[in-house]
């Protein structure tokens, strides 16, 4: 009885093919990003936390206005729709928006310092929650729009993100394995940067990487790569602020 | 102030050799990569790290150019007494700064 218990259980982790970033990394590096004393991600938590409960110049606080528990789910729940522009809105975007309409504090992007720091506090607050982007129809659009420009070959070595992230997940590209690309685990900490960035940086970097112009810092298409991304992996843990090579 | 993580098991017993890891927030610019404009970067690194267990010292690091951003160091200590431990951090600009952490040995 054990042993079909236990086989079942095998059955139902092996079910599902999607493996994080994580899976993929070197036994050092995955220590590196599970414990919380080493991992350098957790710089920016603590950054965050503390930014959390600071007041702004306008004597507002994010503490102010959320109360203390919601912190967890809200990395979960993104991206999702933005009421006001009906178009989806991704968390560092809900944050940076936030912080501007309620705390006066200037526009950021995805990289900024504060928006980096608060991000990555989140995350920690949703790490192990299942990925579960908004379900709402209007994000339908976007999901099509981001799967169109994963499938879209393009730059000089004229590849798609789905050639390799689809095609050749698992095999290894020079010494690099290549991972299935899922969101699971933002802001994360690269060795590669020393340190934390944001999806749409490291989106930045694989267009590079396939010798590809860069979509404009402000383009939607970003938004939609991001929104076709979440709901590729939604269901998948959360891992918190991650490190990645 | 750089954030700082710091790692010190909680309640030691007296005579045991306990690992302490401590990571600090800094950029470590080495001195030798341009900028966006083509400008090199100035020099900004932590030059000098040490811990100091009720005054004395027990442990230091020079550090240079090549170590990567954010340094993390570990390190081992017997502890005898309660007390307190205190890291210094020195570097470039001026560079300074204590995080005092108290040490209960049972």
């Amino acid at each position: 009885m054990a042993i079909v218990l236990l086989l079942g259980r095998a059955l139902a982790a092996d079910a599902d093919p999607r493996r994080t970033g994580f899976d993929f990394m070197s036994p050092a590096l995955q220590a590196l990003q599970r414990d919380d004393t080493q991992n350098p991600a957790l710089l920016w938590v603590q950054e965050g936390a503390a930014l959390w409960a600071r007041p702004a110049a306008n004597a507002k606080a994010c503490a102010t206005c959320h109360a203390d528990g919601s912190q967890r789910g809200m990395a979960a729940r993104h991206p999702r729709i933005d009421e006001r522009s009906g178009r989806p809105i991704t968390l560092a975007g809900r944050i940076d928006q936030c912080r501007q309409a309620h705390q006066g504090e200037a526009a950021q992007g995805a990289d900024g310092a504060g928006v980096l720091a608060l991000g990555a506090y989140l995350a920690m607050a949703s790490r192990g929650l299942p990925l579960a982007p908004d379900s709402d129809p209007r994000m339908a659009p976007w999901v099509e729009r981001g799967q169109r420009l994963w499938q879209q070959r393009m730059g000089q070595l004229n590849l798609s993100c789905a050639n390799c992230h689809d095609q050749n997940a698992g095999r290894r590209l020079g010494g690099a394995a290549i991972p299935q690309a899922h969101p699971t685990g933002y802001p994360s900490y690269r060795l590669e940067w020393q340190t934390l960035g944001s999806l749409p940086r490291r989106l930045r970097s694989c267009l590079a990487g396939v010798r590809a112009e860069p979509f404009a810092p402000d383009a939607v298409e970003w938004l939609a790569l991001e929104t076709y991304l979440a709901r590729r992996a939604s269901g998948m843990a959360l891992e918190g602020p991650s490190v990645r090579p | 102030m750089a954030r700082t993580l710091i790692h010190v098991p909680p309640s030691p017993r007296r005579g045991e050799v306990i690992e302490i890891r401590v990571t600090i927030a800094h950029p470590m610019e080495t001195g030798y990569r341009p900028d966006d404009q083509g400008r090199t970067l100035p020099r900004d690194i932590l030059t000098h790290f040490e811990c100091r267990y009720n005054g004395r010292r027990v442990f230091a690091a020079e550090m240079h150019p090549a170590i990567a951003a954010n340094p993390y160091l570990a390190f081992t200590l017997r502890v005898q007494d309660s007390g307190s431990l205190a890291f210094t951090w020195e570097g470039d600009r001026g560079f300074s700064q204590t995080e005092t952490v108290s040490l209960q040995v049972t």
